[in-house]
């Protein structure tokens, strides 16, 4: 049986632990919601994108046949792959303690690249943003052709333009025949969903049905406004991955918070319980002791 | 009434303008760009500066882009505009950023680099001056 004081600072232990995992669910929370604005906020610019990328699509230049634009409809079976060289996003967060949320991405991008290599794919690059995947891939051994690193709580597309590029400039180029990207979902509060999704070449699915024909005029010249608008078409999905999985980071951090918050509370209580019962113990015996000692002289 | 377009300047942050114009003015790659109710559709890139939106009401909205996508079709005129300044030079410093991280090895490619920077920032500051000129007059 522990005795009293030992029980005592294990039970100020665990208040003080509950205090900062209190704290940091306070905090999660507020930036939660800041992250959630600003996933929104990101909405209105890849939905007019997504637009003009799908008008363009199907505008038909002739001559002109953009690398970024699928040429048959992909389908989601690892077999795919087969001798093709694979580009990989992964997009992670920087910090822990935000649950399973690392996890669970980790576990499907391993599971996908285990399938992608058995499927005979000849080559995987990796783009990692976010600490945590970088250590991930650099553990793995896999080729880490670029990073992006401490992003801070806000996204800026600044910090992702240069790590994306060496992505783009690879499909571009035909070194990479199929580029995947790996976030986590937002649903919910509660629910975040690890997927990996095919980025490029774009599918019919992620651009939609064009809504009309126009005959743009194109300043200066068509192929040069195709390429920069699909590059940045690319590039608001990728902000949009990482903004969705800045919003997961804080609820799922936020949950993880929480749920700890009410670990340390139980704790405590169960604690707070053997202490009591100590004490008894000791009371009793006590007494017991000296209603002992008195029979014993009186005796 | 006077004819009006819908503009939208929309970037990949946040929304930054929505709404009715009689006339927008911006900066075109090839040169200033007046757009007009019923324009041609058009695809273009801007450069650098502010575009200027003409309300129903006479005033008039200032807003600087960092450069971007103009599309105009009729009756909508729609600005893809850069959160950042771009360039070949800058995007490929960048890349370069982020590869030298990867590959975590330090060189000395920094300068060029840096050059590029500076030179963005410089084309950045002239633009924000222009603009901040403009509200200047306006105002007076």
């Amino acid at each position: 049986m522990p005795s009293g004081k030992e029980i005592r600072t294990k039970i100020a232990s665990f208040q003080n632990t509950k205090k900062i995992t209190k704290a940091m669910e306070m905090v999660a929370a507020s930036k939660m919601r800041k992250a959630q604005d600003r996933m929104r906020a990101a909405r209105p610019y890849s939905e007019k994108i997504r637009r003009l990328a799908a008008n363009l699509s199907a505008a038909t230049l002739s001559d002109y046949r953009h690398p970024f634009l699928a040429k048959s409809q992909p389908s989601q079976d690892a077999a795919a792959v087969k001798g093709k060289r694979v580009g990989l996003i992964l997009v992670t967060t920087d910090k822990g303690l935000c649950g399973g949320l690392n996890t669970n991405i980790l576990r499907l991008v391993l599971n996908a690249m285990r399938e992608w290599e058995s499927a005979g794919a000849a080559q995987i690059r990796v783009t990692a943003i976010g600490n945590k995947g970088l250590g991930f891939m650099q553990r793995l051994g896999a080729k880490v052709v670029s990073e992006a690193t401490h992003l801070g709580d806000t996204p800026h597309l600044e910090k992702l333009i240069g790590p994306v590029k060496i992505m783009i400039d690879a499909v571009h180029n035909g070194e990479l025949d199929v580029v995947y990207i790996a976030y986590t979902r937002f649903i919910n509060t509660m629910k975040q969903e690890p997927v990996v999704e095919q980025l490029l070449p774009l599918t019919g699915e992620r651009l939609g049905t064009p809504e009309g024909h126009w005959d743009y005029l194109y300043e200066p010249e068509a192929r040069v406004v195709i390429d920069e608008l699909l590059v940045r078409y690319v590039e608001a999905l990728i902000y949009q991955a990482v903004a969705e999985n800045m919003a997961s980071e804080q609820s799922a951090r936020m949950v993880a918070m929480k749920s700890a918050t009410d670990n340390a509370g139980n704790v405590i209580k169960e604690l707070q319980l053997v202490y009591n019962k100590a004490r008894q113990a000791s009371i009793t015996k006590e007494i017991s002791e000296i209603v002992g000692g008195a029979a014993a002289i009186a005796g | 009434m006077a004819m009006t377009i819908h503009v939208d300047v929309v970037s990949a942050e946040e929304s930054i303008f929505s709404g009715l114009a009689e006339f927008v003015v911006l900066p075109g790659e090839a040169g200033e760009l007046g757009i007009l109710p019923g324009h041609m559709p058009l695809m273009t890139r801007i450069k650098p500066g502010a575009v200027r939106v003409k309300l129903q009401d006479g005033k008039e909205e200032l807003i600087f882009v960092a450069g971007g996508i103009l599309e105009v079709q009729p009756g909508l005129v729609t600005v893809l505009a850069d959160t950042a300044i771009r360039g070949k030079d800058l995007d490929e410093a960048k890349a370069i950023e982020a590869k030298k991280k990867a590959e975590e090895a330090m060189s000395s490619r920094e300068s060029a680099m840096d050059y590029a920077r500076a030179q963005a920032e410089l084309l950045e500051a002239v633009a924000q001056l222009a603009a901040i000129q403009k509200l200047r007059k306006q105002t007076h």
